[in-house]
């Protein structure tokens, strides 16, 4: 019985979470609601057995446990007493409201919530922290894990994010069609910093992280299931496909391999196949935005058989695109590096100095090592030398430091 | 629920406005306001004379001190302020957003504190 319990709440506890937060109005209520429901299966199912829908069971229990609760509670404060009459009565007017007909309405309650905790008054610290605790259902001390923070830092980010909801009356809906746009946008953010705080680490605590970047898989598909719109899938096609790399991006003793010198054959053709469709899909609605065209280029990058078989032409012409979307210098210097594929190291590098000579990208380590690489490949020896060393005084990175380090032994040696 | 909208404008910006553009401010305000009349929302509003003529004034001591000028310099200064009734702060941030000022300045939606007996 505790693994039929178990199995349901982990398939269905953050639907309830969901629905129970409508219903009661209130998160922290809500999560009560939920461990009281969940209790009482624990007591009630062995004896009775398990109900034929046990969500609208947990549903239905945790609501009326938290009207108890209110009641109880308003022995201190009155204005809880008239709370729970009211909660009651509605509860006796709609008295089964997660019934199976009802999964749209289900389905619209998970919404509610991934668009509360991303809401844009929400500090993006909170907007991740809140996101993955109500929505994923990760503990206070597996976020503060992943995200190398305290578990007290955290609580008190969750705490007062919950504390401006209910202050500042974030209301708990999908917005309209003339915020969905913007609101989104929120939300896809969120997912996607979530996805690259987990691929960024490759070792230590990489065990933990890679769980980040599959939540936010889930939460892609999720979003994607509930709201199929270009953009969501376009994001989950650049997660799926940059987690199709994974086995490839570090070598056995943990070392950084760069794309073009990856064992392809690692690579999963399953997620890849996923991510090609996706983009397809995205592309074909003709309303895409960055996260497609990012997709775009790594399903590109992915369907080369070999590094030198890569398709640079259509790369160079999707960050072309790219850059007038979402320009930033860090996508220009991509852009440079896929033109200097196209038309030859000395074009690309022709723009790379550009940039670094607009002073943006001045101490971002990628920028000298591109332009690094750029050199070596023209044989500029000595210019290559002086821009890995640029790059190695500005990295933090462990793995990065010591894949510069061996570049710059490499250039040493005549090939 | 009711909520604050505080107005922050650059007030030197202001201060180089040409006749024509006050009024065409000013009339973008009277149709802002009618429209929030119309829909509402509005509870009240006034805008506030520059900070130039401001006075901050405290009580340490039992001693009354006031002194020239706002409380705090900031990049953007207070020009006034809406009080506005809406349903939540989706509602709030729509009506804020449709303020006149919020194109160049920046407006502050803040929740009024309900207290009971």
């Amino acid at each position: 019985m505790r693994d039929t319990v178990d199995a349901v709440y982990r398939s269905e506890s953050r639907r309830i979470l969901a629905t129970l937060i409508r219903l009661l109005g209130d998160f922290d209520l809500a999560e009560e609601a939920l461990h009281d429901a969940f209790t009482a299966a624990m007591e009630q199912w062995p004896r009775d057995g398990v109900p034929a829908n046990p969500r609208t069971w947990l549903v239905s229990a945790g609501r009326f446990k938290a009207i108890d609760r209110m009641r109880r509670r308003a022995r201190f404060d009155a204005s809880l007493g008239e709370l729970a009459e009211r909660l009651d009565a509605e509860a006796r007017r709609t008295p089964d409201p997660s019934a199976p007909q009802d999964d749209e309405a289900v389905d619209d309650d998970r919404l509610r919530l991934v668009f509360t905790c991303c809401h844009p008054a929400l500090t993006p610290d909170a907007r991740i922290a809140l996101t993955l605790r109500e929505v994923c259902g990760l503990t206070t001390e597996e976020i503060a894990r992943a995200f190398l923070t305290s578990p007290p830092t955290v609580a008190q980010r969750i705490v007062r994010a919950k504390g401006k909801i209910r202050d500042a009356r974030i209301p708990y809906q999908v917005p309209a069609r003339a915020d969905l746009p913007d609101r989104l946008d929120s939300v896809l953010h969120v997912i996607y910093l979530v996805f690259t705080e987990g691929y960024a680490a490759s070792s230590g605590e990489s065990l933990t992280r890679h769980d980040l970047s599959a939540e936010a898989i889930r939460l892609g598909r999720l979003i994607v299931e509930l709201l199929p719109e270009p953009e969501a899938m376009g994001l989950l096609a650049l997660m799926v496909l940059h987690e199709s790399r994974r086995a490839g991006r570090t070598s056995a003793d943990g070392e950084i391999v760069l794309l073009d010198e990856q064992d392809r054959s690692l690579w999963d053709r399953a997620q890849i196949a996923e991510g090609s469709a996706l983009v397809e899909r995205a592309l074909s609605s003709r309303r895409f935005g960055p996260y497609t065209l990012q997709a775009a280029i790594a399903a590109v990058h992915a369907e080369a058989a070999t590094a030198d078989k890569t398709d640079w032409r259509q790369i160079a012409g999707l960050y072309d695109v790219l850059v007038r979307a979402d320009p930033s210098p860090v996508v220009e210097l991509n852009r440079a590096a896929a033109i200097a594929m196209r038309d030859g190291p000395a074009a690309g590098l022709a723009l790379v100095d550009a940039i670094l000579a607009r002073g943006e990208l001045a101490d971002y380590a990628l920028a000298h090592s591109a332009r690094a690489d750029l050199c070596r490949r023209l044989g500029r020896t000595a210019d290559a030398r002086a821009s890995y060393e640029r790059a190695l005084t500005l990295t933090r990175q462990e793995p990065q430091r010591r894949f510069l380090a061996r570049r710059l032994a490499e250039l040493s040696v005549p090939e | 629920m009711k909520y604050l909208c505080l107005i922050y404008n650059q007030e030197k910006n202001l201060a180089g406005y040409s006749k024509e553009q006050w009024d065409s401010l000013k009339e973008e305000y009277f149709a802002y306001t009618g429209s929030i009349k119309g829909s509402g929302h509005l509870l009240g509003g006034n805008s506030l004379q520059p900070t130039r003529t401001a006075t901050t004034v405290r009580v340490r001591d039992g001693k009354v001190s006031s002194t020239d000028g706002p409380f705090a310099e900031t990049h953007e200064q207070l020009g006034g302020y809406y009080l506005i009734e809406a349903r939540d702060l989706n509602d709030a941030i729509q009506v804020a957003s449709r303020i006149p000022s919020a194109r160049m300045g920046s407006i502050e939606v803040r929740p009024i504190m309900e207290f009971t007996q």
